[in-house]
This record gives structure tokens, C-alpha cells and sequence, in this order.
């Protein structure tokens, strides 16, 4: 890298430094699975599986799905709606006369197309934010860190619903749609990777060769790229299997509150599934099972997948043959960092540092 | 999602320790300037969120055309925008919108002419008795079985526990709430489809003088078993769809703190002495492990809200979300922000509760 490395470029390399590493040892995850025993082993190889079936899924969708998503008809004539499943129509149709099969296979499309845009806006975001604040802290990084921490407590449903408004008012193309949600769901992201890049970042700044280079005249650019930035994001990968499910979790959520994308656009499950909140009532389960057995197994395949990455990093909780006790104080050693997580468990000191 | 990073407040806040130390050999930082100093907080992090959301809806134009654009001439909407003021500088517009705020006054809903605090008064108190409902469903569920995963940690019944556990964070609450109402409400018919309680019930709770519209408290006063049990098998199903969400996240953390606290030295001094297994996950690893669950359901609060608004669609529960969703589909900005701004007061004031009595309970989180 050269030495004036602009902060632009610095976060769009992010991921490769990382990848090129572990593509000289080997696959990456192949380590963390021999490392692996028993149930761990397990949860991670399912959860590998899974999210191998989401992304081919989504890859080949129009070789996979027997009708287009916005199909109504073929030769035969019209679908029809709400008809049974059948052989014509393995899982059904919904309420709008689509083919359920068809139309959950191409909604993983869109959900990966979310995943990606919404993780890669936030990480390059969140990086470069997060390096900044924790770098040169002062009244920028005390400003970053509490706006962070109030946007990071709220309801991140609310926040994309106002996000969403802003975007599209509503009507949803599927560039729209995709990049409505995307940004929505980057808006709640980026205080997250913002606080441990950052934390990292205070921690790695006071180590010796940080201090070395700075002795020989590195600059600052230098610094945070070469020396700070591979090591402060080192944690990312985890953070971002976990912040992909909770993408899917939220864009299926807006799409359940009629922020979705529209079914002549692209197909997305939570929007099928608010049109099939009528549809249980009267028995109709098809409609709604389908797509919402699609969300919960991506977003299962997802987390089993950084759940075991994050339980093999951390000595605590990693399944142990057969051996001496690992002591309990070995907090510093965790690899995710506090605050990394989704909203459900976050830093319990949170907030109240000044 | 992962279990690792609510540990013992101790360990979080490793990297502020230093100054924290050296601030306590001087004698500050005690309880008392500590809640003083998270009490002020609150107000930095509401003016912050007050501003995101304003400046966000701004983008988009004023809340007038925004619900009337298109349906109106255009010179008659400009009379009305001029009207309500939106034509004027949007710093003039901020200012007056926090001076508003500051007197209680969340703004009036366009599309029914209701006082967003109003709304909160009418909706509010069924949005509560959900939330209660769930976090009982979740310290019931989650706190004993994260007790048994952690003591048959890396055994099946560990394994199941779980699975379980990803599954309640895997499943959105709408889509679980789909599934218990297709299985329990129409193919079993246990309990009722949707709703807070069926018609009779209803028009017999509007006759009660002084409502507090938490309607398991107005049908005790009532004093009528049948309105009783209609109200809470109406409850049952929003309250167990809501309540599994969190009950997830309570069984991770109990499972993970009680392990770590099971490794930790005075657990192993006790062992050595020869207590029992069974005594030491109940005396000595189990209690301090509940500490973090205290400090995780502010954080809760924030995530219960959004899936509030979702239960509540799902079921058809007249609370808040319910409203916040009426408004978004009548295009009603204002309402909608003063929901969500709402919202952020009651996220930021319920943080400030739960802090404090952390800090009562456990004097590491002061410092």
C-alpha cells in the first residue's frame, strides 16, 4: 500500500487483506471447523449448509423457481389465487395469484441483494468512522460516540420505518426498494461497527508498534492503515454474519409494515407474508408458512454460522476435549468486543462513559 | 446476537478502567454524581434522536404534501403548507418543533386531527400491558432454561436449549405470531384469532368509569370472571410471540454468565471446599449471572417496541404500533414522528431506569 493512503481507499480494500491471508492458509472457515468438536461442530457445519443452500438459491433462482415472481399465467391460463398446492403449484399460490415456490426462491435473491448492500455500506461506513473516532479522538470522536450510542438504543425497526419514509415515500421499485431498505438497515449498522472498530482502535493505539512507527515518522494514514486498520478488523467477519441475518430480520420487517418492495418489482417474503395475514384466518397456511420458513431457516443458517465462529474464538465458550479448566478471566481475549452485537445484548456500560 | 458481550459489567469496561480507577482514588465518581451525570445524559441522546428523525423527514418535503400531494390543486396546497408554517426557514421550523417538544407537545396528527399525546394516552396503555405480558413469557422461559443449559452445558438437552434459542432470534415475531394464531386460533380453535377482547367484553369494560385501558386491570375491577379470562386468553398468543423474541436472548445470557460464572475463582474455592455441584450453580454462579439481564432489558425495551409494532399488526392489538402503522398507511408524517419521537423519550428514560438500578445492585458499574 502506499504511504498517502486516502481513507476512502483504506475502507473500500476492507475485506481483502483479511481474505488474502486466510486464502494463503487454506479455505477460510475450514480451520474453525476442524477446531470445532461435537455440537459445535455441528451447529457450525448446519449452519455452513444452510447459508450454502440460501446463496445458491439466490444465485440460480431463474434456473431453480418454475415461474418468474410476477408471473400470473401461463399457458394453461391464469394461476388463480389462493389455489392449493398441487403438482402444477408444488407450494400453492398466494392471495395475488403468484406462485408461492417461485416467488420464495426469487425472494432470496432480493434478500441477498439487501444483505450485500446494506453490509457493505455499513462496514465501509463504520470502519472508516470507527478508525477515525478511535484514532484521533477528541471532541469528534466524544460527538460520533454519543450520537452513536443514542441511534444504536433505539428501536432499529422505527429508525428504518423514518429511513424508509425519506427514501421512497413509500412506492418501491426494486433498485429503489433494495437501496431504501439497504440504507435503512446501514443506518442502524454503522453505530455498531463504528463502536468496536473503535474500541479496537483505542486498544491498538497504544500498542508498542504502533508507537515504533510513529518514532520512525509513519504518518498518520499510514498508521491507521497498515498497523490499526488489519487489526481492528479482525472481529468484523463475525459481526457481519450476525448483521446479516438481523438485515434480513429488518427488511422483512418494513416489508411486513408495507415498505416493502412491490410484487411486480422483485420478490420479497415479508411482503408476501403481510398479504397473507388475512389469508390465516380462513386456514390458508401455504401462503404464509413458506416464506416465513425461508426467512427463519437463512437467518438460522446465518447466526448458527457466527455463533460458532464467535464461540471458537472465544476460549470461554469454545467446547473443550477433554482438559484443565480455562480460567474465567480472560474477558480481553473475547473476539467480539462489547457492543458488537445486535441490539439484543449490548454493552452494559453503554452510554454512560462521558 | 452473540452471548459474549453482556458479561459481567466488570469485564465491558476494561478500556475505560485506568481513569475510572484514578477518578475513584480521588474520592469522586460515587453513586450519587454518577446518577447525576447519567441523569443529564438522557437529554443529549433524546435532542440527538429528535433532531435524526426531524432532519430525516425533512428531506423528504413537508408533511402536508406529503400526505396531500397530488390530491389537491397545487395552489390550494401551497395555501395550506404556508399555512402550518412549513414554508418558512427549516432552523425557524427546528427551533419552534424543540420548544413544542420541551412543553410536552408531540404534534397533531394530520389525517384525524388527534393530539399525538392523545394517541399516546388511547394506544399507550395497551402497548404497556403486551410488553408486560412478554417480558413475563420471556423470564419464564429464558431464565430457568438458560440456568439448565449452562449446568448440562455441552450435553443434548444444552444442545436443544440452544437451538431453541436461535430459532426464538431466527423467527419474526410476525411470522411466529402467524404460526401460533394458524395452529392454536383456527385449526385448534383454543383462543382467539386477533383482537384485545372479544365485542361483549369490550362494551362491557367501555362502561367502567376512570379506565386505565390495561385491560386486565379494568376487567379485575369489573370484577367478571368471563371478561377476566376473555381478556387473557386474548393475550396469550401476542404475548407468547413477543415474549419468545426476548426469552432467546434471556436464555443466551443466563447460559453464558452462569458459565463464566462457574469458572470463576471464588466458584472454584467453593468447589474445593467440597460444596455440591447442584449448590454451587444455585448459591454461589446463578445470582450473580442475573445482574446482566437487569442491565439487557433497557436494551429490550428498545427491541420489544419494534416488535410491538409488528405483534401488534400481526394480532390486530390496538396499541401504539398498531396506530404507528394506521398513520403510515394514511401517509400521516407528523403523527408518525411524533410516535417515533415518542418512542426514543421512552427508550431513553426506561435506559436511565434500568442504569440506576444497576448501579444499585451491582456498585461495579459505577465508577
Amino acid at each position: 500500500m502506499a504511504t498517502t493512503v486516502t481513507p476512502g481507499t483504506t475502507a473500500a480494500a476492507a475485506p481483502s487483506p483479511g481474505r488474502r491471508r486466510r486464502g494463503r492458509r487454506g479455505l477460510p472457515l475450514i480451520r474453525q471447523v476442524r477446531q470445532s468438536v461435537g455440537l459445535q461442530r455441528g451447529m457450525l457445519v448446519a449452519g455452513l449448509v444452510l447459508t450454502g443452500i440460501f446463496l445458491l438459491t439466490a444465485l440460480f433462482a431463474p434456473l431453480l423457481a418454475p415461474y418468474g415472481y410476477d408471473q400470473l399465467r401461463d399457458s394453461s391460463g391464469p394461476f388463480g389465487a389462493q389455489q392449493e398446492p398441487s403438482a402444477q403449484h408444488l407450494l400453492g399460490t398466494t392471495v395475488g395469484g403468484y406462485d408461492v415456490l417461485s416467488r420464495v426462491i426469487w425472494g432470496s435473491r432480493t434478500a441477498l441483494l439487501v444483505i450485500v448492500t446494506a453490509v457493505l455500506m455499513s462496514i465501509v461506513l463504520g470502519v472508516l468512522l470507527g478508525l477515525v473516532s478511535g484514532y484521533f479522538g477528541g471532541w469528534l470522536d466524544r460527538v460520533l460516540v454519543v450520537v452513536a450510542d443514542a441511534i444504536y438504543a433505539f428501536p432499529a425497526l422505527l429508525l428504518a420505518i423514518v429511513v424508509g419514509i425519506v427514501l421512497n415515500g413509500g412506492e418501491s421499485s426494486l433498485v429503489g426498494g433494495i437501496m431504501a431498505t439497504s440504507i435503512s438497515i446501514t443506518v442502524i449498522f454503522v453505530p455498531q461497527y463504528l463502536r468496536v472498530v473503535r474500541a479496537e482502535t483505542v486498544r491498538i493505539k497504544a500498542e508498542a508498534y504502533v508507537e515504533s512507527a510513529r518514532v520512525i515518522g509513519a504518518g498518520h494514514w499510514r498508521i491507521m492503515s497498515r498497523h490499526v486498520f488489519r487489526n481492528a478488523t479482525r472481529t468484523l467477519p463475525l459481526i457481519l454474519t450476525l448483521n446479516a441475518s438481523e438485515a434480513i430480520l429488518t427488511l422483512a420487517g418494513l416489508g411486513f409494515l408495507g415498505f416493502g418492495i412491490e410484487p411486480t418489482a422483485a420478490s420479497e417474503w415479508g411482503y408476501d407474508l403481510q398479504k397473507a395475514l388475512s389469508d390465516v384466518t380462513s386456514g390458508i397456511w401455504w401462503t404464509s408458512v413458506f416464506p416465513g420458513l425461508a426467512i427463519v431457516l437463512v437467518v438460522l443458517g446465518l447466526t448458527l454460522v457466527g455463533e460458532s465462529l464467535n464461540d471458537l474464538a472465544d476460549p470461554r465458550l469454545r467446547t473443550r476435549r477433554r482438559g484443565p479448566a480455562t480460567p474465567a478471566d480472560v474477558a480481553a481475549t473475547s473476539v467480539v468486543p462489547a457492543a458488537a452485537a445486535v441490539p439484543a445484548d449490548r454493552d452494559p456500560v453503554r452510554g454512560i462513559r462521558p | 446476537m452473540t452471548t459474549t458481550t453482556t458479561e459481567l459489567p466488570g469485564g465491558a469496561a476494561a478500556p475505560d478502567a485506568a481513569p475510572a480507577a484514578a477518578r475513584r482514588r480521588r474520592g469522586g465518581g460515587g453513586l450519587g454524581s454518577y446518577l447525576l451525570v447519567r441523569f443529564l445524559l438522557i437529554f443529549p441522546t433524546i435532542v440527538i434522536l429528535v433532531t435524526t428523525v426531524f432532519v430525516l423527514m425533512r428531506l423528504t418535503g413537508d408533511p402536508i404534501t406529503a400526505a396531500l400531494g397530488g390530491r389537491l390543486p397545487p395552489d390550494e396546497l401551497a395555501a395550506r403548507v404556508r399555512e402550518a408554517g412549513y414554508d418558512r426557514p427549516i432552523l425557524v421550523q427546528y427551533w419552534e418543533y424543540l420548544t413544542q417538544l420541551a412543553q410536552g407537545d408531540f404534534g397533531t396528527a394530520l389525517s384525524d386531527g388527534r393530539k399525538v399525546t392523545q394517541v399516546l394516552t388511547t394506544f399507550g396503555a395497551a402497548t404497556l400491558e403486551l410488553t408486560v405480558y412478554a417480558l413475563i413469557v420471556a423470564f419464564v422461559v429464558g431464565i430457568p432454561l438458560g440456568r439448565l443449559a449452562a449446568f448440562l452445558r455441552d450435553r443434548w438437552p444444552d444442545a436443544v436449549l440452544r437451538i431453541f434459542a436461535i430459532l426464538c432470534y431466527a423467527t419474526p415475531v410476525f411470522f411466529a405470531g402467524l404460526v401460533l394464531k394458524l395452529v392454536f386460533a383456527v385449526n385448534l380453535g383454543w383462543l382467539p384469532v386477533a383482537g384485545r377482547a372479544s365485542t361483549g367484553a369490550e362494551i362491557q369494560l367501555q362502561t367502567l368509569e376512570g379506565r386505565t385501558g390495561i385491560y386486565l386491570v379494568d376487567a379485575l375491577r369489573l370484577g367478571d370472571g368471563e371478561v377476566i379470562s376473555d381478556v387473557l386468553e386474548h393475550a396469550v398468543l401476542p404475548a407468547i410471540a413477543l415474549g419468545l423474541l426476548t426469552a432467546g436472548v434471556f436464555l443466551r445470557l443466563v447460559r453464558t454468565n452462569v458459565i463464566g460464572t462457574l469458572g470463576s475463582g471464588y466458584v472454584e474455592a467453593a468447589r474445593s471446599r467440597g460444596v455440591s455441584e447442584r449448590r454451587l450453580l444455585r448459591k454461589h454462579a446463578y445470582r450473580p449471572a442475573l445482574i446482566p439481564i437487569v442491565t439487557v432489558i433497557g436494551l429490550q425495551i428498545a427491541l420489544l417496541l419494534g416488535g410491538a409494532v409488528l405483534t401488534e399488526t400481526t394480532f390486530e392489538w390496538k396499541g401504539l404500533g398498531f396506530q404507528l402503522v394506521e398513520y403510515l398507511q394514511a401517509r400521516d408524517f407528523v403523527a408518525v414522528q411524533g410516535i417515533v419521537v415518542l418512542a426514543a423519550v421512552i427508550v431513553a428514560v426506561v435506559n436511565f431506569v434500568v442504569d440506576v438500578i444497576a448501579a444499585l445492585i451491582d456498585p461495579r458499574v459505577r465508577y
